[in-house]
């Protein structure tokens, strides 16, 4: 909304204030991911800009933080740095150990979901499908039952199923948790889906299968990308269901982070943190151009 | 006179179309019906296993069928008499060999407390008990005539039972079974209950504030520029939610960049720093900052197809720009405040990561009693109840978000 020439100079003066504040607010959304970044790298224990850090001072910076995130945890932190020490990191590390658990939770319920939920999706932007409405609503409600009592219902589940303690446990449970974004993201694709595509397509003789391959799939592509990330996004930051229902031994990033903030915060977090910004500013950008992808495809934008 | 009509081979038309329609609707429920399964054995089931836990529990009425028996035979508020100690004698023998009278004395401890010591150590004496049992067991305890107990121990003796419902609203039943509000020192969860719901539309409410005018100016700029602003709430949106809590810690810590920032420019003295984390306004910042992109989001979808000509029309008229604003531009946001409004405030009733980290005493939500029942006072059938609770009062509004908005008008950037 640019300034009219007619505007009166109460208007104009409203119009910057709207500015400022505009720029404020932004600020306030960004400001508290950013500024973890330059914290992590601080070299005291502190989680302020020290005095040598703001007169940019290199003895100010270090990487000791992210350094504590592959010795924490071995049992020879202090060897030389050869490839026994690197085998060391990978086997014993903390976070190390973490982050591989994270993959495969992550890697295997954003399979599942994604799999399950593309399926449903298609069915449910089918005019014909049958009760629509309700059975959208229940797909949907993962996302909306406060997490505390879906861990809460799945701890008395799995107690009793014997599925406790078990990766499949929190496969299964992070895997629900994900299915509503997949299922919103490749709905929003299959809106205004050209349906006399797969018509044309079958009355080229193409069997379903072939149909769904060639015409179907290319161009719901995007959505099912999306939804995949947005799925392993949760399940790469759920922490709830993981204390309720996962074995002591199984640390996720996101339980050892909430153990380091409950217990005693060291910048050890921050330096996780800022890969896991790094990793999310990677992700937005990739589901950003999919999304541009998309609708270029379906015609919807210029370009 | 009128031929139907019929397809090539033969069927009537009308038969056909309603065939092939069947077919149509059984192979479009076929697609979602792995998905519906997967839903109710991972999600719904195990959440119906918690409802029932709210109003089943076993562990006290398994362990004595005596007490049951007598309990049965005389009506709420009979004094125990000689049979009834003798049962209770009986269930304590049973339970020192089942070992079970921990377990049993729990459940009572609920409603009394005390009871749970008072039932180990009777049960460790009950073998050497003789008759009369009634003074021998008020011998072992002499607490064991009060009739609050015998009223919590006939109420735990049926397994199932609404008293964890009474409980999570601050209510208890006195010695002849009428429901009585609990002391008031003892009465936390209906002044939880407030508080959740307080804070939560607080936090819908400073969302708005914050959510409306970025939404305008990034549905009244140029796609350009309002694509690349977009990534200001997007980022966030994507972020973990730990990391931006961890960063909401280290900004508002007494020796955190906010308050070296004040003390800096010398708005508070290095003397009294102000306490922003562990306490209510840390937890309301946290989830404002966490919750915006939910508002914003339907906002913005709302706000990019109106028409500015509208507007434009109200000026030429003569309308202020606020009559211009408040009578033409407005309404035609509400769609998007309500969509944005009713999600917040959803999320936020039902949260618990932020509070638990950040929010000290004061800060916390219901769903951090539901944790603190679940792992520390292990009173599950408590925490179930309230759990229920929650989940009705989350349901009904998200029953009203499917009727005014729909959720598959939900969007994700």
């Amino acid at each position: 909304m640019a300034l009219p020439k007619h505007a009166s100079t109460l208007e104009r003066i409203w119009y910057y204030i709207y500015l400022v504040i505009c720029a404020l607010i932004f600020l306030f959304l960004i400001a508290p991911i950013l500024i973890i970044i330059p914290l992590s790298f601080n070299a005291e224990p502190y989680f302020t800009f020290t005095q040598k850090m703001l007169s940019l001072d290199p003895t100010g910076y270090s990487a000791r933080w992210y350094d504590l995130l592959l010795t924490f945890g071995m049992t020879a932190p202090d060897a030389a740095r050869d490839s026994s020490w690197w085998a060391d990191v990978w086997n014993n590390a903390a976070w190390v150990r973490a982050a591989k658990n994270s993959v495969i939770i992550g890697f295997f319920a954003t399979i599942l979901a994604t799999a399950l939920g593309t399926l449903a999706a298609l069915g449910l932007s089918r005019p014909e499908m049958p009760y629509r409405r309700a059975i959208m609503a229940i797909l949907i409600s993962p996302m909306i039952v406060p997490i505390i009592i879906t861990a809460t219902g799945l701890f008395f589940f799995y107690s009793l199923t014997g599925l406790a303690n078990s990766y499949i446990g929190v496969i299964l449970a992070h895997a629900t948790l994900g299915i509503p974004f997949v299922i919103i993201t490749v709905t929003a694709t299959l809106v205004g889906f050209d349906h006399s595509l797969t018509r044309a397509s079958a009355s080229l003789g193409a069997n379903s299968t072939t149909t769904f391959r060639k015409i179907i799939m290319p161009l719901i592509l995007p959505g099912v990308v999306s939804g995949a990330l947005f799925a392993f996004v949760t399940s790469f930051d759920e922490v709830v269901v993981v204390l309720f229902v996962a074995a002591h031994d199984q640390q996720t990033i996101p339980r050892q982070m909430w153990n380091g903030i409950r217990e005693q915060i060291s910048p050890a977090i921050l330096s996780v943190a800022t890969i896991l910004v790094i990793i999310s500013i990677l992700l937005l950008t990739t589901v950003e151009l999919l999304r541009r992808r998309s609708e270029r495809l379906r015609g919807l934008s210029p370009g | 006179m009128s031929e139907t009509l019929t397809t090539v081979d033969g069927k009537p038309l009308k038969q056909a179309l309603a065939a092939a329609q069947a077919r149509a609707k059984r192979r479009a429920f076929w697609l979602v019906l792995p998905l519906l399964l997967f839903i109710l054995v991972t999600f719904v089931a195990p959440i119906g296993q918690m409802l029932l836990r709210s109003v089943y529990n076993p562990s006290f009425s398994q362990a004595v069928p005596n007490l049951s028996v007598w309990f049965d035979e005389n009506p709420p508020g009979t004094e125990p008499d000689e049979a009834a100690y003798e049962a209770l004698v009986m269930d304590l023998r049973q339970m020192r060999e089942d070992k079970s009278q921990g377990e049993a004395g729990t459940r009572v401890n609920y409603d009394y407390s005390g009871a749970r010591s008072m039932f180990t150590s009777t049960a460790r004496k009950a073998e050497r008990l003789e008759p009369p049992y009634k003074e021998a067991v008020l011998d072992a305890d002499d607490d064991w005539a009060d009739p609050v107990l015998w009223q919590a121990m006939r109420g735990a003796s049926s397994a199932y039972t609404m008293n964890f419902y009474l409980a999570a609203l601050d209510l208890g039943r006195d010695e002849n079974g009428n429901i009585v509000s609990v002391d008031d020192n003892r009465a936390v969860y209906v002044k939880l209950f407030g508080r959740t719901l307080f804070l939560s539309a607080l936090i819908t409410a400073t969302t708005l504030i914050l959510g409306f005018p970025i939404a305008h100016l990034l549905a009244t700029l140029p796609l350009r520029y309002s694509n690349l602003l977009m990534i200001f709430v997007l980022l966030p949106f994507w972020t973990s939610l730990l990391v931006r809590t961890t960063s909401w810690i280290v900004l508002l810590q007494s020796q955190g960049v906010v308050n070296d920032l004040m003390v800096a420019s010398g708005a508070v003295s290095d003397g009294n720093r102000l306490q922003m984390i562990y306490n209510q306004t840390g937890t309301i910042i946290a989830m404002t900052h966490i919750l915006l992109p939910f508002t914003v989001l339907p906002l913005y979808s709302v706000m990019r197809p109106i028409n500015p000509s509208y507007v434009r029309a109200a000026r030429s008229l003569g309308a202020t720009s606020w009559t211009a604003f408040r009578r033409i531009y407005l309404p035609q946001t509400i769609p998007g405040i309500g969509a944005g409004a009713l999600l917040v405030f959803i999320l936020s009733v039902g949260y618990y990561i932020t509070p638990a980290l950040v929010g000290g005493a004061s800060g916390q939500l219901i769903s951090n009693l539901i944790a603190f029942h679940m792992q520390k006072s292990l009173n599950w059938s408590l925490a179930a109840a309230l759990a229920a609770l929650l989940l009705g009062g989350v349901l009904v509004l998200y029953w009203l978000y499917d009727r005014l908005i729909g959720v598959d008008n939900l969007k994700l950037g």
